[in-house]
């Protein structure tokens, strides 16, 4: 690991300007993306903003329309809202699949979404709840916010302070896990709202999450699982590595997509799959 | 260097460190608690799982100075040295839960985890999914499962032990 020094702002403000003087700097949310690529030497920070004593950051509030989460927020503590799981309960299902339970302890939603790993779980339950990214200057839907792997429309200096998710009428997770790592080969959240149907995969594109405008239509028109027989997703776009190829990939995506439209019209929830 | 200061096993202590001291360095090789194991270094395998302020967390993937003030709890510090082992420990015994032994500590330390925040009467298949942290490349995982089971109703029975431990657990 390449040596840097490290800093504990209190306010967001401080986070910021932190960020703003110090070209080199990266954030420090729960670790678990960070620490690893460090000590890999793929990452090299020369200074470490800890936003763990950040006030106002962290916590879940659920309101009427929207559940508005804390960049800080642990995985655990989304995992085990009871509210959550009341108000929505396929989001509270996402982090109750991501790692084990120490990692849990750790993992924050911010630290998800910024980091935008193309297998992530987060990403793909943003972009199907049509949740807002609302950071230290602004607030970006995230249709704008994902911008391929790795990349997101955050600033140097911009920091995510919350999330907030509006309340679908159904939604479902489902992920097909790596049997070894866990991570989504491929995972697809579908959501139905009043205005719309949304469907977001992660773990499958070249360019990481992305949504399926002809499932999304074919499913507006009837929300069913049946809906979609008959039609394909380009593998065109698709990962290919040593797990599957981009057409295993591809028929996934459509597998999967049917097993969420089922568990969101049961109303089962993601954490059979935790 | 930085100055870090935190509560392990009950006990106050500090170390002038490098800003990349990893947690499990701090423990091994400034305190000399070589109870908590590195295996794999990369936060999957669980064999440096201590509890920080009673949570099960990987020591390898957090530095140290982010737990200035902490309670930290290792291995060592789940029974008096003096004492019976802690219940977890002694089901391990009982139930050959190991082999060569160095996934052990960090199995008891997510095994405590695990009763701590789903109660005395676990499962085989909720003690199998809340491993999925902890590899073991010796066991076959049968005895440590076994293990778990009967730790966590032993827990039940003599509660009060290792309860600096669950005092922690309850902030």
């Amino acid at each position: 690991m390449y040596a840097f020094t490290f800093q504990r702002p209190t306010t967001v403000r401080q986070a910021v300007n932190l960020l703003a003087k110090n070209e080199d700097a990266k954030i420090l949310a729960g670790g678990h993306s960070l620490i690893p690529v460090m000590k890999q030497r793929l990452a090299g920070p020369t200074m470490l903003v800890d936003l763990s004593k950040v006030e106002g950051i962290r916590g879940i509030e659920v309101g009427p329309r929207s559940v508005t989460i804390g960049a800080m927020t642990l995985h655990s503590e989304v995992a085990n809202s009871a509210e959550l799981k009341q108000a929505l309960p396929a989001l509270a299902g996402v982090p109750a699949g991501i790692g084990d339970p120490a990692v849990r302890h750790r993992g924050t939603i911010g630290g998800s979404i910024a980091n935008n790993d193309p297998n992530a779980d987060y990403p793909a339950a943003c972009l199907g709840l049509g949740a807002t990214i609302i950071t230290s200057r602004r607030k970006i839907p995230a249709d704008e916010f994902f911008q391929g792997m790795f990349t997101t429309a955050l600033e140097p200096d911009e920091i995510i302070t919350k999330v907030q998710f509006p309340i679908p009428k159904k939604a479902a997770y489902e992920k097909f896990k790596h049997p070894a790592s866990g991570f989504a080969l491929v995972g697809v959240f579908v959501a139905r709202r009043s205005s719309e149907v949304r469907v977001a995969v992660t773990g499958a594109g070249s360019n990481g999450v992305f949504r399926v405008p002809e499932f999304e239509e074919a499913l507006a028109k009837r929300f069913h699982a049946k809906s979609l027989e008959g039609i394909a997703v380009s593998p065109d776009e698709m990962n290919t590595d040593i797990h599957a190829s981009a057409e295993y990939r591809a028929h996934l995506v459509a597998v999967m997509t049917k097993r969420a439209v089922n568990a969101a019209n049961a109303g089962i929830a993601m954490e059979k799959q935790g | 260097m930085v100055a870090v200061s935190m509560t392990v096993n009950g006990k106050a202590v500090s170390a002038d460190v490098d800003p990349r001291t990893l947690l499990v360095q701090y423990l091994r090789e400034h305190l000399r608690l070589t109870g908590t194991h590195i295996g794999c270094d990369t936060s999957q395998c669980g064999a440096c799982v201590v509890h920080i302020n009673g949570k099960a967390t990987k020591s390898c993937t957090n530095f140290a100075w982010q737990w200035e003030g902490a309670q930290v709890t290792t291995i060592e510090g789940l029974a008096d040295p003096n004492g019976p082992l802690h219940p977890m420990q002694e089901a391990f015994r009982e139930n050959h839960g190991l082999q060569c032994g160095y996934c052990t500590p960090g199995m008891i330390m997510t095994a405590v985890d695990m009763v701590n925040r789903k109660g005395h009467d676990l499962d085989d298949k909720t003690i199998r999914h809340e491993l999925e942290g902890n590899i073991c490349r010796c066991t076959g995982y049968h005895n440590i499962v076994k293990a778990i089971a009967a730790g966590a109703k032993a827990m039940e029975s003599t509660s009060g032990q290792g309860s600096g431990d669950k005092l922690q657990a309850a902030e």
